[in-house]
Formats: structure tokens, sequence, C-alpha cells
């Protein structure tokens, strides 16, 4: 049972420049009785993402479509519980797992060995756990030997083969993602995506930004389009991909 | 939804204490990286804490002309926990800052990136204390059973460093130059305390103004004097003791209150 509810949510970014996030310029609008700080006070605020209101409830598979900016990756890390809303509320409930950067946290000095361990109890994995699956993981990322040698020795694909076999290990109720992973050569895309499958199929909700259309219209039974931080349509996947990409 | 800011402070914290194992994974990690593909490893710091404490402990104890036998062994402690207390500080400024890349993408509580910078200086502190029996040694003084009262001692000071760093890493997440300021602080402190010299050394009122108002001379001595010998006096308990209910009351306040706003601020 997992549930994403969102009220009027917003999300500020405030921008500070050089000297606005100094402490030198609290202190001289202190000292000089803030007669300084009309224009110095010059706190920018980006708004990201503007008046969020919707629902996912168990089974939806929710397509993020938007140009770049349009607050797509900003609404992915509100949803991962990275960001909390500026005002409004963001409920979450059921446990989140981001497949976002899965690189995230891999240290080229350790082994692959090593590697999978740091990374597993970066997604909340136990040691025990890990250990359990650490064959298979290893077996799944076709490093062999490699996986006792530091990781700086690997390839580009064997890199991400092991990133990716370790981050779809977690099986999460809510699943967020940025674009569809896709690794390795022919050979290992084909098991690749059958395990994409496998993950998404066991997650309740998905969530997932793309600038495929194809993806959209096959994985996908809701999508929503993000345009400046709004939401400009949100509705069945044929009629907003119509709508985004033209015909 | 306004909560308390303690209780969120709390809820963090307990989250973050239960995923122990990633902090200690991590902790290891990072004194492992810094001495990967090296021989000796982190036991490098041990020689080189070794070899700054033996220098300077030759200079010093000529020019205050204390007897090596008292004056190498207090350096020795003081430098060592002083080493601690100023990496806890000073990485404890970067704790959200350098761990931004894990901040932005997995919403792991955020206090664990403060206990994992906690625990790899105390991994580094266990490489560096093994100098001290050593020290002992050369200057043929026994170890007294009292040592044992530092374990505690070092305890009150590991929760004392923890406010502060969890504090200043919320400060210094948002005010950019509070690192710079804080290294000079630490500076300033290092001289201030008896570390490289010795209370006694001090003509008498002056000694009452550096140490009476010095609050790192009390939480130093907590974890010091049992090393060398001497129970830690009740104002030393009290004021590290007072600093640590005080200290955490504020980090709890502030931490409760701006911990949502830290990522933002990345």
């Amino acid at each position: 049972m997992a549930l994403i509810e969102f009220q009027n949510v917003n999300v500020d970014f405030p921008i500070y420049n050089a000297s606005g996030r100094s402490l030198k310029k609290r202190l001289m609008q202190v000292a000089t009785g803030g007669q300084l700080g009309a224009n110095e006070q010059g706190r920018v605020i980006v708004r990201a993402l503007e008046n969020l209101n919707f629902t996912f409830r168990d089974g939806d598979r929710v397509g993020l479509l938007g140009h770049n900016g349009a607050g797509k990756s900003t609404l992915l890390r509100l949803l991962s519980g990275v960001y909390e809303p500026s005002s409004g509320t963001a409920r979450i409930e059921g446990e989140v797992g981001s497949l976002l950067d899965i690189s995230l946290g891999i240290d080229p000095e350790a082994t692959g060995r090593e590697n999978i361990y740091i990374r597993g109890g970066l997604l909340g994995l136990k040691r025990s756990e890990v250990t359990r699956q650490i064959e298979e993981i290893i077996a799944f990322s076709e490093l062999g030997d490699f996986v006792d040698m530091p990781v700086r020795t690997y390839s580009t694909g064997m890199h991400m083969r092991l990133a990716f076999a370790v981050s779809t290990v977690v099986r999460p109720e809510i699943l967020l993602m940025d674009e569809w992973l896709s690794v390795g050569d022919e050979g290992f895309k084909h098991k690749a995506e059958a395990r994409m499958n496998e993950v998404v199929k066991s997650t309740n909700i998905l969530v997932i930004a793309s600038h495929s259309r194809d993806l959209i219209l096959h994985t996908c039974n809701r999508a929503i389009w993000l345009e400046h931080g709004k939401v400009r349509q949100d509705g069945d996947p044929d009629t907003v991909a119509a709508a985004y990409f033209g015909g | 939804m306004q909560k308390n800011p303690v209780l969120i402070a709390l809820a963090d914290i307990a989250a973050a204490t239960l995923r122990y194992p990633l902090v200690g994974m991590l902790g290891w990690q990072d004194v492992r990286q810094r001495y990967r593909r090296s021989a000796l490893g982190p036991f490098w710091l041990t020689i080189s804490m070794g070899v700054m404490i033996g220098t300077i402990g030759l200079v010093f104890g000529e020019i205050f002309k204390t007897p090596l036998t008292e004056f190498l062994p207090f350096l020795a402690a003081g430098m060592i926990f002083w080493n601690f207390i100023a990496s806890v500080v000073t990485e404890g400024c970067a704790s959200f800052i350098a761990a931004d890349g894990i901040i932005k993408q997995l919403p792991i509580p955020l206090f664990v990136h403060v206990m994992r910078m906690i625990w790899r200086n105390i991994l580094i502190l266990g490489h560096n204390i093994v100098i001290f029996p050593l020290v002992l040694l050369a200057v043929g003084r026994p170890l007294s059973w009292l040592a044992v009262v530092s374990i505690p001692g070092f305890m009150l000071v590991v929760v004392n460093l923890t406010w502060v760093s969890l504090l200043l890493g919320v400060l210094c997440a948002r005010y950019r130059d509070l690192p710079q300021i804080v290294a000079n602080v630490l500076q300033v402190f290092f001289y201030l305390t008896p570390i490289m010299w010795m209370p006694a050394s001090l003509p008498g009122h002056t000694a009452t103004y550096l140490l009476k108002f010095n609050p790192v001379y009390y939480v130093l001595s907590v974890a010091r004097a049992p090393l060398l010998g001497e129970l830690p006096t009740l104002s030393d308990w009290m004021v590290s003791l007072g600093l640590a209910v005080f200290g955490w009351l504020v980090a709890l306040l502030v931490y409760g209150r701006y911990k949502r706003r830290i990522a933002y601020w990345l």
C-alpha cells in the first residue's frame, strides 16, 4: 500500500549570490541598521514548482513530461524526500527507492565487491542482505574475477553494469526514475531490460521522467506534463503525449 | 504540520542511529580511501603525529625548562586529543557540504553524515593514541590505573563535539564564510589552551584568566588528565556536562528548525 498526495505544493529555491551568502553582508546590515539592505538584500527566489495538486495510488505508472528546466528532476527529488516543499503539504506513504543516479557513492579506489556493500548500504540494505545476494549480483553484473579489482580499472560499461546490478536489487514500493535505465552491450541490454521490467512490476507506484514518447506510452498509465514548474496537463498518456509531442 | 523542532531533530537523529552499519562502513571507507595503495596506510597518521610530538617536545621542553618525563606525556596526550577535537570541528563545518551528492539524491537521515565524520575521526584517534604508551615507555613513566577514567571523559568530549559539529554543519551550509572563521578561532584556542605549554609555567593571574574562562580547557581535561595519572577536577566535569546539555539544546532547536532547508542550501 503506497500513496502520494500533494496539496498546493510549491518549491522555491533561494539563490544566494556570492555576497548574499556571506556573513559580512549580514553583519553590515545589522551595523548600518538595515539601510544598506534595500537592494543588497537582493535574494532572488526561483519558483521551481508551483501549486502542484495530485494523488498517486497503487498501480499508478506516472510519466513526467516536460522540457529541460520544467521541474521534472525537482519533482522527483521532492517525491524521494530529499527536498521538502517550501509550502503546501506532500504526503508520501511507502518506502521510496530512487534510481536517479545509480553510480552515486561508488568509490573508484575500492574493489567492486566493497562497492557492492557501500552502494547497498546507501540504498538501505543491511550488510547481511547484501551478503546473501552478493553472488547473484556479481553473476548478474558479469564482472567475474574483476569484482575483486579496484573499480578504477573498469571500463565504463563494467562500471555501469556493477552500479545497475546493485541498484536494482532493491524492491521499493515507490520507484523514481529519470529516464529508463539501459546499460551495457546488446547481450546485457536484454538482461537489464528484463530486470527493469521485474523491478517496475513489483513496485506499487512508478514515477518516471522521460523524453521518450514510446516509453511513456508503453510503461505509463498516466502522464503529467510540466511546464515552468506548473502542471500543464494531467491525464492518460495518449492524450498528454499527443499534446506534448504534437500529433 | 508545525511540529516541535526538537522532535524533528530527535526523530532524524534516531533514524540515523538505526543506520549505524552504514555510518560504520562509510567512516572506515573514508579512512581507507585516504591511504589506499600506501604500504603503511593509516599508520602514517601515527608516524606524522609522533614526529610532531617528538620535535615540539624537544624544542619546547628546552624552552620551558620542563623535564621531559613530565612534559612529553603531557604534550603527547594534549596533541592527540587536540588533533581529534580540531579535525572534528573543522570537518564538522563541512559535514553537510561535503555530502551534498548523497543529500541531493538519497533521503538518508542527515545526521548520518555527522556521525560518519565523527566515527572517521575516532578511527584516526585510535591510530594516534598508540603513540601515548610509546611516549610513556620512552620517558620511563608507568601508566596509571586512573587512565581508564579517560574513557568516560572521552565520551563526554565526543558528546560535546557532536553538538558543535551538528550546529556548525547547519550554519556553515548556509553561510560559507563560517568555516574560515571557525578555523581561525580553533587556531587561537590551540595557543590559549595548555597543550604546548603547561599550566604551571604561566604566571599566577594570567593562568586564572586563560584557564578559568576557556571552555576547551575543561573539556580537554576530562579526557587528558586521567591519562597523566590525575583525576579531572569536579569543575572539569561540571563545565563539560553543562556545555553538553546547553549545547545540545541549542543544536537540536537549530537543527530541527532548519533541517528541511539544508538540501536547498547545498
